[in-house]
């Protein structure tokens, strides 16, 4: 028993030893790539613009949760007016850039895990290397980077739908004042909550993409290989992306 | 015609896996301008010559020269220029599936030169003519067949102007009509273009229709070597039994198994126990 857990625990460390060293080899060639900005652009829309109607239904459906349970809680101390704030406070802080990061790891990141798997799986990679084609700066580096780019867009239109939801339901339906419900936000949000949220989502969108594209690229090249690599990314991205989501939490109180 | 200098010379090669030795001693001359098989059973390391030729592998031991390179040493951007004059064809082509037929041969121009898009429109064209499929320009990956797959890949493989064209298995799973194709092409790319070309396959009848010379891939060494009618009549037992597809000989039949009968009558061997 403990010897096994010893065994994961160092497995882990060697993990993430690994995956530092390729994060390293990334940045180190990430000027060269910077120029094939028409890559970048392709992979932006890969990630993000594929992502967005599922962000856009999730963003509305948590927002109106969001109106439901904060007008019911807020009603008891007889202050719904402050609905407006509690959800964008919620939202831009909190729900937005993790919620984001997880639909992102689930529908973007298996995506960018699978497709890099199967192009080593299929020789694509070596065939790349063969014709003096750096497959990291041509195939790796303009995947992590349009997610890094993406993530914090896709979570900024997640946390506009999901006030639009909370004001769907708080205002429209619970009947709570449209002219407070605005202005208290208006008032209570400050600029180092907008910061906070945005901060976190890059985070999350360094680690989500990095995790896709690690695994992708190392992903054993048969079926069996490629379906752990997806699988693999979607946990490890999600428990890392709640874990860096206390540490940001705690940095920015 | 007289004897240039080898542009791919391996000296005393060795090579292992996981410890398990793929090459020791391995000796071999790649004469430019001509083609030269690598055959042998399966098994015996002929993709693994093909992958340390191109630099994808790394000798352990002896010496392996390419094109004036030492590849012991060759790394980054020495073996990025050595890659840019060679062209490789994969077993199943290993076309970039997100890109059209054109824009796969077009790939290495658009990734190497700044050529105009009149110009390489024009080279793409008159390389896919080379092979037949310039109606299927605008056709993705997933829409060929595996003999057009490769036909395109090899387009692309000489799309460079390479010196040196090396091919993996070019015929495994081709039916009669594509295998004539690729055939001929082997031949022609070869002599119209000036190429050297370095062929590995385990299809006997085949490879000797179009090489010049052949190499026989044997326990880690080349176990014979000359023209195909020379490999013909070569009196040793691995060659006979490679050439003339014997089931058994000095490659078993059985892979190395303890005493048949002993195994077979053995009590406590796992779930029979």
């Amino acid at each position: 028993m403990i010897g096994e857990l010893r065994r994961s625990l160092v497995g882990a460390l060697g993990g993430l030893g690994d995956i530092s060293l390729f994060l390293v080899r990334l940045i180190a060639d990430m000027p060269r790539a910077l120029l094939r900005f028409d890559l970048i652009a392709k992979q932006v829309f890969n990630s993000g613009g594929l992502s967005l109607i599922i962000i856009m239904l999730s963003g509305l459906f948590v927002g109106m949760v969001l109106g439901l349970q904060g007008f019911e809680l807020l009603q008891r101390f007889g202050s719904e007016e402050a609905l407006g704030t509690a959800a964008a406070i919620g939202l831009v802080r909190e729900l937005s850039p993790v919620i984001t990061a997880l639909l992102f790891a689930g529908r973007a990141g298996t995506a960018l895990a699978s497709e890099i798997g199967l192009m080593r799986a299929t020789d694509q990679l070596s065939a790349m290397e063969m014709m003096a084609v750096d497959p990291i700066r041509r195939v790796v580096l303009p995947r992590f980077l349009g997610g890094i780019i993406a993530m914090p867009l896709l979570a900024a239109i997640f946390s506009m739908i999901g006030l639009y939801g909370a004001q769907l339901v708080g205002v429209q339906m619970m009947g709570v004042d449209s002219g407070s419900f605005w202005s208290q936000m208006q008032a209570a949000v400050e600029l180092r909550d907008i910061n906070e949220g945005l901060v976190k989502s890059a985070i999350f969108g360094i680690a989500c993409s990095l995790i896709a594209v690690y695994e992708g690229y190392y992903a054993q090249p048969t079926a069996e290989g490629v379906g752990l690599a997806t699988t693999r990314t979607v946990v490890t991205s999600a428990v890392v992306v709640l874990f860096l989501d206390y540490l940001l939490t705690f940095a920015f109180l | 015609m007289s004897q240039a200098a080898p542009i791919v010379e391996a000296r005393n090669l060795s090579y292992a896996v996981n410890g398990r030795p793929i090459f020791s001693g391995l000796d071999l001359d790649i004469l430019p301008g001509r083609v030269t098989a690598v055959m042998g059973p399966s098994g015996t390391g002929k993709t693994t010559l093909l992958r340390l030729i191109t630099g994808q592998l790394r000798p352990l031991g002896g010496s392996l020269v390419v094109a004036g390179q030492d590849m012991r040493t060759v790394r980054g951007d020495a073996l990025y220029a050595l890659r840019k004059r060679m062209g490789m064809l994969f077993q199943n082509g290993a076309l970039l599936t997100d890109l059209s037929v054109f824009e796969n041969v077009a790939f290495p121009l658009r990734e190497h030169t700044d050529l105009p898009e009149r110009l390489i429109r024009l080279i793409v064209l008159t390389k896919l003519q080379a092979v037949g499929l310039r109606g299927a320009a605008s056709l993705m990956p997933s829409e060929l067949s595996g003999g057009m797959a490769r036909r395109v890949a090899l387009a692309r493989a000489v799309v460079m102007d390479p010196e040196i064209l090396v091919y993996d298995e070019p015929f495994v799973g081709l039916d009669p009509i594509s295998l004539g194709m690729i055939l001929r092409l082997i031949r022609r790319l070869n002599d119209t273009l000036g190429l050297t070309s370095i062929v590995v396959s385990h299809d006997v009848h085949e490879i000797t229709q179009v090489a010049d010379r052949v190499y026989l891939l044997s326990g880690g060494r080349v176990a014979a070597g000359g023209t195909p009618a020379e490999l013909a009549s070569n009196p040793s037992a691995v060659v006979k039994q490679f050439v003339g597809g014997l089931p058994d000989g000095p490659v078993p039949f059985h892979y190395p198994a303890p005493d048949y009968f002993g195994e077979l009558l053995e009590r406590s061997h796992g779930h029979s126990a």
